[in-house]
């Protein structure tokens, strides 16, 4: 089984800061990790090859500072790891980003699936993982919670809000996967050890031209634009603390919870 | 990529996917028709919507009813199934033929699924998960979504056509169904591609139902152990709601994650939220931050749930739960 795994370099949430005043996202405070997501896609593509054999390559598009997040997912238990790095590549929404990561994909030559997290902390769309499959002419299945079953055929648990739906699908095919699809693991120190000493390919635009048109990489090749940015603040809430527990605060509150719901 | 004015201009309209399972029309589809009637009026365009599956003549004309002058139906039972390709490879078909300027679908899995293959298809843009849309003086679209687990709210404009936007549930109002409005049925020829996927097996093993709840009683790390989640429910049960949990109880195996609210949960948008013991971390409120009233119990004053919370009590939530239960009781047998 040749598995692909695109991963994502990105901010540690709890330490971006957000300006409300100046609607200004601050990354640089905060450390860059792998989107956590994508530990799941990365472990379930490792139990896979564990199973029955195989390879498991990770892919990601960013800047050359995101290769750090590439040995951490050689430490985890990929194979061989390829940035996509370059000027070009830069201001990319989903199209654009799954775009490059096709035609990367196809210059690696044949797969059999392709394994991603369902979204990223930060970009939040979810939409990289089935555009990428479109892109590739493959069929996919998003929000994986299971996988039943690898073989001859792939058989997969969906969680669909609720409703679960078992579904099977042959090969090529690229899933999303859920957190509750395993629990990742943590690489040991003589992981992280041997992942600093390996080879991390990085390929630029022009080693994907070839392949790809360069007008569809970056912000040429995005139809979407973030044109601002709004940091709410918590107004409109009434923020009304009680610091007691007494009876007279017990009483307004059930006044409230009543009033809301309409009485009785 | 090259995008023409003179061919941006051929686009015109609005059309809503109509996402239907086993038959019922899911509700973000009227929120949809109800935004879209007012974006269609701005623009001075048609308002329409695709809806697949077999046996729906009702259900088309229920669409019709919330706002559409138009529905395109596909009878078919392939559409029974949420069969990716086929509902892709028909609804890209009639994009290209209608061109309609603005295309949307619910931000259900359903939606960010098959939204997003369609996208690409078309080779167009696609917002995920907007809360709100707009025009602008030029008669682009603004779509408005959160963004870094909540924090951000980025405005995003679509240089394409059409305008794709994946909608998220609750947030757009419907409009009050009007059997006097008149619209066209009209029907569609499927043209089937190979499925490639098998479903096999449908389950809905938990009754819960959160994203839908309009009480949501929540507990966090203040809990001290699994069974206390026992305390909460009697809450929610007596006014008819559901327990919630922060993720740190669902990571200990105290409750399923089905009841996890957060980024990684559920996002809610219960007319109250009352939330025990929950610190409130961005991923925590990214879920719950859209309740209509906010009730935070927490011992400690310093947390970030009290900040955005409409009532909040520095208390014991062993203390205050009980409390609150008893004290609603006796209203209840007063009044």
């Amino acid at each position: 089984m040749r598995t692909i795994v695109p991963i994502k370099q990105v901010p540690d949430m709890r330490q971006v800061r957000f300006d409300t005043e100046k609607g200004v996202v601050d990354r640089s405070s905060a450390d860059a990790e792998i989107n956590p997501f994508d530990l799941n896609a990365l472990e379930a593509a490792v139990q896979i090859r564990k199973s029955l054999g195989g390879t498991v390559t990770a892919i990601s598009m960013g800047p050359r500072q995101a290769e750090s997040t590439l040995r951490d997912a050689l430490a985890r238990g990929a194979d061989s790891a390829i940035l996509l790095a370059d000027e070009a590549f830069a201001g990319a929404d989903t199209l654009a980003t799954s775009y490059t990561l096709a035609y990367a994909i196809k210059k690696l030559g044949d797969f059999d699936l392709i394994v991603c997290g369902e979204k990223t902390v930060d970009g939040d769309t979810g939409q990289v993982g089935p555009e990428l499959a479109e892109h590739l002419g493959i069929p996919h299945m998003a929000y994986v919670s299971k996988i039943e079953k690898v073989g001859e055929k792939l058989e997969v648990v969906r969680d669909m809000e609720g409703e679960f739906y078992t579904v099977e699908s042959g090969f090529p095919v690229l899933i999303t996967v859920t957190k509750d699809v395993n629990t990742p693991r943590l690489p040991t120190f003589r992981d992280k050890v041997n992942a600093r000493k390996a080879k991390v390919e990085i390929w630029n635009a022009k080693d994907l031209s070839s392949v790809a048109d360069a007008g569809r990489f970056g912000a040429a090749g995005s139809p979407t634009r973030v044109h601002r940015v709004i940091i709410p603040s918590e107004e409109g809430r009434k923020g009304q603390v009680f610091r007691d527990t007494g009876d007279k605060t017990i009483n307004e509150l059930v006044t409230t919870i009543l009033q809301c719901l309409g009485g009785t | 990529m090259r995008y023409q004015k003179s061919s941006l201009n051929d686009y015109s309209g609005v059309m809503v996917f109509a996402e239907q399972k086993m038959g019922e029309i899911h509700p973000v589809s009227y929120e949809m028709l109800g935004k879209g009637r007012e974006l269609a009026d701005c623009l001075g365009v048609q308002l329409s919507s695709v809806l697949l599956g077999s046996r729906m003549e009702k259900k088309a004309q229920e669409l019709i009813y919330y706002g559409a002058d138009d529905v395109f139906w596909y009878d078919h039972t392939v559409f029974d199934e949420l069969d990716l390709l086929n509902y892709k490879h028909n609804i890209v078909r009639l994009v290209r033929e209608v061109k309609p300027e603005i295309f949307l679908l619910g931000a259900t899995r359903w939606g960010r699924s098959l939204g997003p293959r369609i996208a690409v298809a078309l080779n167009t843009g696609l917002t995920a998960d907007c809360t709100d849309l707009e025009i602008d003086q030029d008669g682009n679209l603004i779509q408005i979504r959160p963004a870094f687990s909540g924090n951000v709210l980025a405005h995003i404009k679509t240089k394409a056509r059409p305008q794709m936007a994946t909608v998220r549930y609750k947030v757009m109002r419907c409009l009050s169904r009007d059997v006097g409005r008149r619209g066209e049925i009209i029907r569609r020829e499927a043209e089937l591609v190979p499925s490639l996927l098998t479903v096999s097996q449908k389950e809905r093993p938990s009754e819960v139902n959160i994203a839908e709840a309009e009480v949501i009683v929540s507990g966090g790390a203040g809990l001290r152990k699994a069974a206390d989640f026992s305390l909460l429910a009697d809450l929610a049960e007596l006014l008819g709601g559901v327990t919630g949990s922060s993720r740190l109880p669902v990571d200990n195996g105290w409750i399923g994650r089905e009841h996890q609210v957060g980024f990684s949960g559920h996002t809610v948008k219960p007319k109250i939220y009352i939330a025990c013991g929950i610190s409130g971390s961005p991923q925590h409120l990214a879920g719950m931050r859209q309740s209509d009233v906010i009730i935070a119990v927490n011992s400690d004053p310093s947390a970030p749930i009290f900040k955005v919370a409409d009532y909040g009590i520095v208390g014991d939530l062993y203390e205050v739960i009980p409390k609150l239960i008893a004290k609603i009781k006796t209203r209840r047998q007063n009044s």
